[in-house]
């Protein structure tokens, strides 16, 4: 079994995905930061960024969809944002007591805990387009390009590399370890139809899951250990002396930039329209 | 089929304010860059190889899970691991890695918000973690238990420390208060905790049994160690003492600021520098809608022309 469902690239032959990927990355950031610099209540902001977004998800091809469903990833992550509509603010939006206890909801916090959703929602987003229309060697490029270290960028580009293969070695461990019955009992006790069939062959009490569980990160970490090695010597072999050689980064024509400089004045505009207005 | 993590477990953006962004941003270049030199001083050219796979590693052992009980289950987040065996500088290394590919590739944890979730798992997770196992290994003085109590309390105090650092951030950004994200986050991560603490004793025990040897690379680098050793003390020091402070205190994190005028910088965002402006004789509201409702249309209109020119595109093919 190979764990290539792991790369979230989906290619298409769209303008989106034509886009060099420097400019993309570059673009990518650019935009999360504006909508994290967009002041709370400019509404209208957020509006036109989604617009923006919306454009571009439709351009590339991808499916709304599939970009949309992917963004509720974040989504358990707003809770930890809840409280603030009851912490933060003095015009108060209602209350309703709890016991002896009266809770107050804040306008002003309402908004902020709003704006804190819509920030996150949007910036996946954006995340998820780049990561799904540019494939992972042109991240590397990008990374490279904007001034990341080079060892840093070839180590990220060995383990993304060496992921699949020890994803598939950890999902082997644990195709191991539920035919050998330490496995979650709720995965092989129940059937289809719902019916409890064999009771569910939970293996031991928690402490010795963990321990199993543990053991099998041990082995992983050893196995990945070995493989590094036997990579070492292999690059050694042909004549790896320490100096990571990369190929030179392609020429920006002059369609390139001009992308990259009208995404940007773009986005600078929306900024400076939400900030003069709402700032 | 696409993969999403086991649970999202890094900051989103959009929670943190620009300023605690930026800042934690800078503090984990800096750290990267010098752990980035000093594991190259150890490993040399075996550098980028053993990181990238170890890096895998870590990312492809999260994955691993047992069950607790109702359908919550624990598993691996590998700081505490990676500092015992690797040692703290190459640990920072590898952890850092495997945030960012999350952040990049999964869209676990936000791009803006990657410097603190840097900051979170590879340098406060790292040092707390270097900082317990060392300390803990001196008391026992080389005896075995020492090993895997010292590394039962480094896994647990790097993950229960390091989630006081996000509530704090939380709090600073004002996205969260510091009365309600502190005692939430430290006490689910309490429990995460110790379910990090039982596989990495798990993993600990088998490794010690199977290849004793590897426990001596981490030791390899004992030039600097010292100050992260400070640096861990400092941190966890900080950290456990700040948050319940800032949590107990009714005008939370107020409080421990000290100073309004710098909890005020901390929340007003960057934007403040342009002061307020206005249009001199223009109401702002309506010039504003009129602006959104020009550059509404001109973007919908741009959409629709790009759809019809890749139709045409495709057709014409």
């Amino acid at each position: 079994m190979h764990v290539h469902f792991l790369d979230p690239y989906r290619p298409r032959t769209s303008p989106v995905h034509a886009l060099d990927g420097r400019v993309k990355f570059v673009l990518t950031v650019a935009f999360i930061l504006t909508t994290s610099l967009t002041p709370v209540d400019a509404w209208p902001v957020y509006v036109l960024l989604f617009a923006l977004l919306l454009s571009v998800e439709i351009l590339s091809g991808l499916g709304i969809g599939y970009v949309l469903s992917r963004a509720l990833l974040a989504l358990p992550f707003v809770l930890a944002a809840f409280p603030v509509i009851f912490t933060y603010g003095e015009t108060v939006l209602f209350t309703f007591p709890i016991g002896a206890w009266k809770l107050t909801a804040y306008t002003e916090g309402l908004g902020r805990f709003i704006s804190v959703a819509l920030k996150s929602w949007l910036s996946v987003q954006a995340a998820i387009l780049m990561a799904a229309s540019t494939p992972f060697p042109a991240l590397l490029q990008a990374m490279r390009a904007v001034g990341i270290p080079r060892l840093l960028v070839s180590m990220f580009g060995m383990m993304w590399r060496y992921t699949f293969v020890l994803v598939d070695e950890a999902l082997r461990l644990m195709r191991a370890r539920a035919a050998r019955s330490g496995s979650r009992g709720d995965q092989l006790g129940v059937l289809k139809s719902g019916r409890k069939s064999h009771p569910a062959r939970e293996g031991g009490p928690v402490l010795w899951r963990a321990r199993v569980t543990g053991g099998m990160a041990g082995n992983l970490f050893l196995r990945a250990f070995e493989r590094s090695d036997r990579i070492y010597a292999a690059m050694l072999s042909r004549g790896y002396d320490g100096e990571v050689r990369l190929l030179p980064l392609p020429r920006m024509t002059g369609a390139t930039w001009a992308g990259l400089l009208v995404g940007l004045i773009l986005l600078v505009l929306l900024l400076s329209f939400g900030i003069l207005f709402w700032g | 089929m696409s993969y999403s993590p086991v649970q999202p477990m890094h900051i989103p953006d959009g929670f943190l304010s620009s300023l605690v962004s930026v800042i934690l941003w800078a503090i984990s270049a800096g750290a990267v860059a010098y752990a980035l030199r000093q594991v190259g001083k150890d490993l040399g050219e075996r550098q980028v190889p053993l990181m990238g796979v170890l890096a895998a590693a870590i990312f492809a052992g999260q994955m691993l899970t047992f069950s607790v009980t109702g359908g919550t289950s624990g598993h691996l987040l590998g700081a505490a691991l990676a500092t015992i065996l690797l040692g703290p500088w190459a640990a920072v290394i590898v952890m850092t890695s495997v945030a960012s590919l999350q952040a990049l590739i999964f869209q676990d944890g936000g791009l803006l918000a990657l410097g603190a979730n840097i900051f979170n798992m590879a340098i406060v997770g790292v040092t707390v973690s270097y900082f317990v196992y060392t300390s803990i290994q001196k008391l026992a003085r080389g005896k075995s238990w020492g090993l895997f109590v010292s590394g039962a309390l480094a896994a647990w105090f790097s993950i229960v420390i390091a989630s006081l650092a996000c509530a704090l951030e939380l709090a600073f950004s004002g996205t969260s208060p510091a009365n309600i994200a502190v005692p939430a986050m430290g006490g689910i991560h309490m429990l995460i905790g110790s379910g990090e603490a039982l596989i990495t004793v798990g993993a600990l025990a088998f490794l010690y049994s199977a290849r004793r040897d590897l426990f001596h690379i981490g030791e390899a680098a004992p030039k600097g160690n010292k100050a992260i050793w400070i640096g861990g003390l400092a941190i966890a020091g900080l950290l456990a003492v700040l948050s319940p402070l800032a949590s107990v205190h009714p005008d939370g994190l107020e409080w421990v600021a000290g100073q309004k005028g710098f909890l005020e910088a901390a929340r007003a965002p960057l934007y403040k520098i342009i002061p307020d402006y206005s249009f001199p004789g223009i109401s702002n509201t309506t010039l504003a809608t009129i602006l959104a409702g020009i550059l509404g249309t001109l973007l919908v209109f741009g959409v629709a022309l790009g759809v019809a020119y890749l139709r045409r595109k495709k057709e014409s093919k």
